[in-house]
């Protein structure tokens, strides 16, 4: 089987968002550019699949829609042990024409599992996945704590309401992966950086897919209210604060 | 051009987020001068799907079908594009929850209308019709322009007020007319342990940090969230050490939650903890460090040893719950 997993470059989580001067994008100076640390996940779990024999896993395909800027992401991917890479040309410019671009590449070089992290940490969408599956009309499953190929089926595991469930799924289908998936992101050895180097790399030019939705600007997030401080004796105003003023319970 | 809200049930009954999605969808239907449809898959009681009316449901859809007893996102997708196809709503809204981000970026696909999730009020503009989320894991707000004809929409969790707008309602049921093998996702066993709520969908959620010592400690931490129906989460060091399963891990690589109440307990509160769970309504902190980054982020704060505030704050609690 051939896992395809989907990247996205993302500011580190420690940096602190500037806007550019008309507050319609990001101010790039100074970002630290990281794998969007749900898809390390994935990709974490991808390398573990294809260390087990019993799951005859072929090859791990990373994926991003980006500019050449990403490339150093996608590299590190493959220091942390992706077979090969692709970087399809293009600004991911909204969801619906990120899940097109790979979309295509999915049906041009067939892939059996597909996985996607539940969010990327800048747009916080948990779009690209779900949107993947339906314009290739193939299954997905979200909220996906384990996933593992058992006697060439997949099984995986969900969470839902008290619970999980256990459920099958034929292939090809999108895995949209959340934590439980695994532990920890490998971090790359110097082995891995050094193979990297000389693992593929295939660039893309998009095709025609449409955007769906603009950014038309960004705004900082309102000044909160500063915490009201309770004196450890007095509980009791703790709870009456959450029964009347928030109206919690 | 109604306005379509899918209204999700967990073994029959709606919860908050389904009465908070059915007054947002009506604020919303208000603003184009037109009615709010609500869909219900699954088998609910009429007396459950009259309680979309109070808040503004001008239209039920009752749609059974015994295939659709677990979540298949393709079969889902299936019976609210049919709907739309046939009702052709302008907007359909959806919680940003579990189930809203599996289904909500196929629909998207698939009728070809823009998405924007996670969005956390009214349209700020109608004509180009723009909506603002949060992004960033909460560290900026963006305003999002959808270009389509049709709009999808995700509503974040606990960012809109309930409002009853009583509405006379019809309740009209709808087969769902499933071809034969449309179910591809086969669900094999079903583990559940009652009283353990999702923590992804919990409406209060109560954590515990490395301040809490020692795993021998949690018994406090389990007996809150027993009296107030929370769902237990941890940070990760918590998780890391093995003290709690990894599934209530909240944070970066951890589960994203937006509760109406998260209450933390011995938690310093750093970026990565932070940016899973920005979202919530309220935070509660209780650390030892009056300079943890927690208190730049919570609403209410105690400087203090959480094992020692946790019996107090529990016999409070149970005296107002037994009132």
């Amino acid at each position: 089987m051939k896992i395809l997993v989907c990247i996205s470059n993302v500011p580190d989580t420690t940096t602190k968002i500037r806007f550019t001067t008309d507050n319609n994008s990001i101010d790039t100076t100074g970002i630290q550019w990281i794998i969007n640390p749900w898809d390390e996940l994935a990709l974490t779990r991808a390398l573990q699949m294809k260390e087990d024999p019993a799951m005859s896993i072929e090859s791990i395909t990373v994926i991003n829609v980006g500019s050449t800027g990403t490339e150093p992401t996608l590299r590190k991917a493959l220091a942390i042990g992706a077979d090969n890479a692709i970087r399809i040309n293009a600004e991911p410019t909204d969801a619906y024409f990120t899940a097109g671009q790979i979309a295509r590449v999915i049906q041009q070089k067939s892939f059996d599992i597909i996985i996607c992290g539940i969010e990327s940490s800048d747009h916080n969408g948990s779009s690209v996945g779900g949107m993947i599956a339906e314009f290739l009309e193939i299954p997905s499953v979200s909220a996906v704590s384990s996933l593992a190929v058992d006697q060439n089926k997949i099984r995986i595991h969900r969470d839902i309401d008290g619970g999980r469930e256990e459920l099958t799924v034929p292939v090809p289908f999108v895995a949209v992966v959340q934590k439980g998936i695994a532990k920890e992101p490998r971090i790359p050895a110097m082995r891995g950086i050094m193979m990297a180097r000389q693992k593929p790399m295939e660039v893309m030019q998009p095709e025609d897919v449409p955007c769906m939705t603009n950014i038309a600007g960004y705004e900082s997030i309102p000044a909160k209210t500063p915490c009201k401080m309770i004196d450890p004796g007095d509980v009791r105003q703790l709870v009456q604060l959450l029964q009347n003023e928030a109206r919690v319970f | 051009m109604s306005v379509l809200v899918f209204t999700e049930n967990w073994d029959g009954k709606f919860k908050k987020l389904s009465f908070e999605l059915v007054s947002y969808a009506s604020d919303l239907a208000g603003m184009l001068g037109t009615g709010v449809t609500a869909v219900s898959i699954g088998r609910v009681e009429q007396v459950e799907l009259k309680k979309l009316a109070e808040y503004g449901a001008s239209r039920i859809i009752d749609v059974r079908d015994e295939a659709l007893t677990g979540l298949d996102n393709q079969a889902y997708t299936q019976v609210i594009a049919d709907l739309a196809e046939k009702e052709k709503p302008s907007v359909l809204v959806i919680s940003n929850n579990n189930t809203g981000k599996a289904i909500a970026p196929r629909l998207s696909v698939r009728l070809k209308a823009g998405l924007v999730s996670g969005i956390i009020g009214l349209p700020v503009s109608l004509n180009p019709f723009t909506v603002r989320k949060k992004v960033f894991s909460g560290k900026a707000i963006v305003r999002m322009e959808i270009k389509s004809p049709v709009k999808v929409l995700t509503l974040s969790q606990n960012s809109y007020e309930l409002k009853k707008a009583e509405k006379e309602t019809a309740i009209e049921s709808d087969g769902a007319k499933l071809s034969p093998g449309s179910i591809k996702t086969l669900i094999s066993k079903v583990e559940k342990q009652t009283g353990r709520i999702i923590l992804t969908d919990a409406d209060i959620v109560i954590s515990g940090g490395r301040g809490m010592k020692s795993p021998a400690n949690w018994g406090p931490l389990e007996e809150l969230a027993g009296i107030l129906d929370a769902a237990l989460a941890c940070s990760r060091p918590v998780s890391d050490e093995g003290w709690r399963p990894h599934e209530e891990h909240t944070g970066q690589t951890g589960k994203i939650i937006a509760p109406n109440l998260y209450m933390t307990f011995g938690i310093s509160g750093a970026i990565q903890h932070l940016a899973g769970v920005s979202s919530s309504k309220f935070i509660v902190a209780v650390n030892t460090d009056k300079d943890a980054p927690i208190f730049e982020a919570a609403d209410y704060g105690i400087v203090g040893d959480a094992l020692k505030v946790l019996p107090e704050l529990i016999r409070e609690i149970k005296t107002i719950k037994t009132q």
